[in-house]
């Protein structure tokens, strides 16, 4: 799968812009500031219908205009596939297939898969719960859409719980009955979640492992498990019964897969707490790229890879590393961002791989 | 000046007009200019045809009633469902609103009768079970003339909560509580599903438990 041509319109600092890209690498290089990021956010949107950046749509309009536009054309399966994501303020966000429009932005996620490799993203390692979650749930959401409709009925129902549990507390009028009804509801989509995340990371483990190894080219131990109030095969119901109180006096449903984390270590200490910059960097680049190949696997055609920021910080025997990996066999279409151009493209060079250069 | 001498226009030639047009302005899908061209369509009628326009109007909002067995709408005080003999009043289909009763009758493969909740359970809409007609329903099942619940609510995720709280309700009865097997996907209301499926599908039925399974 690959990403031919690409047309934003009025989208965050860019008024209008047209590219067309090459199937291998691409690097797209230019100062601070000029927009290369956005470049991405627009594939990414084209990919995923909203921002890696996770901000909202009207966040993304260019100042002063009434709306963004993003195109593209994607070659999948000998297919072109003409994407088109609009938003105008005030109205509803349209993602178009070939000219058609999409009733439900679910059923466009998975089909242009793809992974995003950003300095951003280390709050996945350091940050909260909530991100790794998010991660976790937009990975296996783009190769298992019964997944995707588990999480949103769970969610929704979540939602319909906590509104409940508020008004039942407001009114002084607290009933049990109604409540076990969202109950069964949430341990019914919660349990699938739960059981296909366990079960992902069982898969995702040895191939994550293989890709630190290669990276940090050393004999570190790592881990990567589910941490959650259903572990040690607890009951989803009962988890909810015995929480019933304290939801009552917070308000909200304290308890389910919403509050599942992910666990990563080193030599089984925790990363977020005892990791190195340096570990914790490496950590994320390869479970990016373990995404990456992964997907692969589960989708039959390589997800486009899009490297935002990485090379700078890493150190250059790192780089090299990292470069030959991804023009290998396994990688399809890659965009890369860079600052400097002349270190990139002598590497390149020296690697005897061939790149394109787009001045941004 | 010569579109603003319009507007102007448009606001005080007729305070008659302008009344009018407010009072269609605002119906579901009507804007300012559908709601102009409604009204001058109707200056051009007949005076008794719109007469009879605005009579059958004025006597929908006076006289309407809800049936008083199962809600839906009616011009008398039992509507003409219930009241029909030939109609299996042991056999009672569970609908959301008037427009899935219209949806059913128009397959013309029921023939039994109807319950009208007039919504569904939806906390974020303050919408909870005691703003439903969910008692009376309760009543009947045990009034132990009942021989099956037909839970026919929308596949959306608040429909699936009414009917599993209405399941829960009189799962308790030794009646047969079955639920319509629809070939349409996730989230489609009732109203829209086809005729000849919908009306398949209320003739095979499921049990409702089977919809439980784990
Ligand atoms: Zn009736």
């Amino acid at each position: 799968m690959q990403l031919d041509w690409l047309h934003v319109l009025n989208f965050k600092n860019a008024q209008e812009r047209e590219i067309s890209f090459q199937p291998g690498i691409n690097c797209l290089v230019g100062p601070n500031g000029k927009g290369k990021t956005n470049l991405l956010d627009a594939i990414y949107y084209l990919c995923f219908t909203k921002s890696f950046l996770n901000t909202s749509d009207t966040q993304n309009i260019r100042l002063d205009e009434p709306f963004f536009m993003l195109e593209g054309r994607f070659r999948k399966e000998g297919n072109e596939e003409h994407i088109q994501v609009s938003f105008k303020r005030g109205q509803k966000k349209q993602v178009r297939r070939n000219k058609k429009e999409y009733e439900k932005m679910a059923d466009h996620i998975g089909f242009l898969p793809a992974v995003m490799v950003c300095p951003q993203y280390s709050t996945i390692v350091i940050g909260g719960s909530e991100e790794r979650r998010r991660w976790l749930d937009t990975l296996i959401s783009q190769f298992d859409p019964l997944y995707l409709q588990n999480l949103m009925n769970y969610q929704r129902v979540l939602l319909q719980r906590n509104s409940l549990i508020k008004q039942m507390v407001e009114s002084n009028r607290w009933d049990e009955g109604t409540l076990s009804v969202y109950d069964a509801q949430l341990a019914k989509y919660g349990q699938e979640v739960y059981q296909v995340r366990i079960q992902f990371i069982d898969e995702f483990m040895p191939v994550f492992n293989e890709f630190y190894q290669f990276i940090t080219s050393g004999a570190e131990e790592v881990g990567l498990k589910i941490s959650s109030q259903l572990d040690q095969g607890k009951n989803y119901a009962a988890l909810l019964t015995e929480n019933r109180h304290k939801d009552r006096a917070l308000q909200y449903t304290t308890a389910g897969i919403h509050k599942d984390d992910l666990e990563f270590t080193i030599h089984r200490m925790s990363i977020k707490k005892f990791g190195s910059q340096g570990q914790q960097k490496s950590f994320l680049t390869a479970l990016k790229l373990a995404e990456q190949h992964f997907l692969k696997g589960k989708l039959n055609t390589s997800p486009i890879l899009m490297l935002d920021d990485v090379f700078d910080k890493l150190d250059p025997q790192r780089v090299k590393q990292l470069i030959k990996n991804i023009s290998s066999e396994g990688f399809g279409q890659v965009f890369i961002t860079d600052t400097g151009s002349d270190k990139l493209k002598h590497l390149f060079e020296e690697l005897g791989i061939q790149a394109k250069f787009y001045d941004i | 000046m010569y579109i603003y001498y319009l507007c102007k226009m448009e606001q005080f030639s007729s305070k008659l007009l302008e009344d009018a047009i407010q009072s269609f302005q605002g119906l579901p899908g009507v804007g300012r200019k559908t709601a102009t061209r409604m009204v001058l369509h109707l200056l051009k009628l007949d005076k008794p045809q719109v007469e009879h326009f605005a009579q059958s109007l004025h006597k929908l909002r006076l006289e309407i009633q809800y049936c008083t067995q199962c809600h839906n709408l009616s011009d008398q005080p039992i509507c003409n469902i219930c009241v029909d003999q030939k109609r299996d009043a042991s056999t009672i289909c569970v609908v959301e609103d008037v427009r899935d009763v219209m949806a059913i009758e128009n397959t013309h493969q029921y023939k039994g009768v109807y319950h009208v909740l007039g919504g569904k359970i939806s906390p974020m809409d303050g919408i909870g079970p005691t703003d439903l007609f969910i008692e009376t329903l309760t009543d009947k099942v045990n009034s132990g003339h009942v021989k099956e619940v037909i839970l026919a609510l929308s596949t959306t995720m608040e429909g699936e909560t009414t009917s599993f709280y209405l399941y829960k309700k009189i799962q308790e009865s030794a009646i047969t509580i079955s639920t319509i097997a629809r070939g349409i996907s996730f989230g489609d209301e009732l109203e829209y599903a086809d005729e000849v499926t919908l009306g398949r599908s209320i003739l095979q039925r499921t049990p409702y438990e089977n919809t439980l399974a784990k």
